[in-house]
């Protein structure tokens, strides 16, 4: 089970540098970047902090340590997925509302050169 | 009294051309808006050709989108009545009248062209009509009346719905959505008898897939909104 341990700090340690390279390329934005560099973190130090992992464990009743790691990394990476709906719920919504004020805008106008094209 | 006419289009070069001469028809001088969801085919240049005003959207946003942009602009341009009429021609504009003659009899905020209030729903679908029948007791209790038809789109609004549908108006599947709204707000709607006809041209958006998906869908909708509800009783 410490090769689990293991494995768990080295994804973290990747998942770090990737989405720090990504945000040097500007490929994520920075404030969008800071639930995933948290996540990892959170990982990385939990993966490595054997106490920690115990007292979670005999917590929720698991026999091996190691095991909570899995389980606190899918709660973890399930909190980041449920605020990124959030933000896409977000950004659909002010899309929308964008879209259709664009609509709206482009019909005003063009009634508004047939009005003056009518008159001159 | 300003009117105006909302036909959502999405690829309806088949039939939209028919749907504006025929509104123009039953209901002349009345202007008569075109929103096209990003049509592939001509649908915005024929909905303009036959003497239609043309809200072209940018994007495909889906019907309820479509239909709340229209609202909007309704809602901007002081009009006090919006007729909703589908492009695909299964709406007969000969009920306009009747409609429109409602919303100002009653007071009430929308009024809906029910092809089951009379009649016997004719040129509707087994699982169209099972799914009628499912939501309309499904909302029975949420309503505190029976809808018969609450998924036709054949609708007049006033301003007063227009008002509120401008902000807040179901995006995907709007019609049975849109009930919930108003009831939330103590809205009052109405149903007059009309007969639907087959779609003239084109396709539905909701294939045999979007139809396992559109009760689900609609469900949780309804769900949120009565949820909402109670959060603002409070």
């Amino acid at each position: 089970m410490d090769r689990l341990t293991n494995v768990m700090t080295l994804f973290s340690a990747v998942l770090i540098c990737f989405v720090l390279l990504s945000v040097r390329r500007a490929h994520i934005r920075v404030e969008y970047s800071v639930s995933w560099l948290l996540a990892a973190m959170v990982l990385l130090i939990f993966s490595q902090w054997r106490a920690l992992q115990e007292r979670i464990a005999a917590a929720i009743g698991l026999q091996n340590a190691p095991l909570a790691v899995l389980m606190v990394a899918g709660a973890v990476f399930l909190i980041v997925l449920y605020r990124f709906s959030l933000i896409i719920s977000r950004l659909k919504d002010s899309n929308i509302a964008l879209m259709q004020r664009v609509a709206i805008l482009e019909f005003r106008l063009t009634a508004l050169d047939q009005k003056s094209s009518t008159r001159s | 009294m300003k009117l105006l006419i909302l036909i959502p289009a999405f690829n309806e070069e088949g039939s939209i051309v028919g749907v504006i001469k025929e509104v123009h028809d039953v209901m002349p001088g009345v202007p008569v808006l075109v929103v096209d969801d990003c049509s592939e085919d001509a649908t915005r240049s024929l909905a303009a050709a036959a003497g239609a005003g043309v809200l072209p959207m940018p994007f495909h946003l889906g019907l309820g989108g479509c239909v709340q942009a229209g609202y909007r602009l309704a809602y901007e341009l002081g009009y006090d009545y919006v007729v909703r009429v589908d492009g695909d021609g299964q709406h007969n504009p000969k009920y306009i009248p009747k409609i429109v003659e409602t919303l100002q009899r009653e007071g009430c905020e929308m009024v809906i062209g029910s092809r089951f209030v009379n009649g016997a729903g004719e040129h509707t679908g087994l699982l169209r009509a099972l799914g009628i029948v499912f939501f309309r007791f499904m909302l029975r209790p949420i309503l505190g009346k029976t809808v018969h038809d609450p998924t036709s789109g054949f609708v007049g609004v006033n301003r007063t719905a227009l008002a509120l549908f401008s902000k807040s108006f179901p995006l995907e599947y709007p019609e049975i959505e849109a009930l919930v709204v108003l009831q939330r707000k103590r809205f009052r709607f109405v149903e007059v008898p009309v007969v639907m006809r087959p779609r003239r041209a084109g396709r539905s958006t909701i294939t045999a897939l979007r139809s396992l998906y559109y009760p689900v869908h609609v469900l949780l909708g309804v769900f949120v909104n009565v949820l909402k509800f109670e959060g603002r009783r409070k």
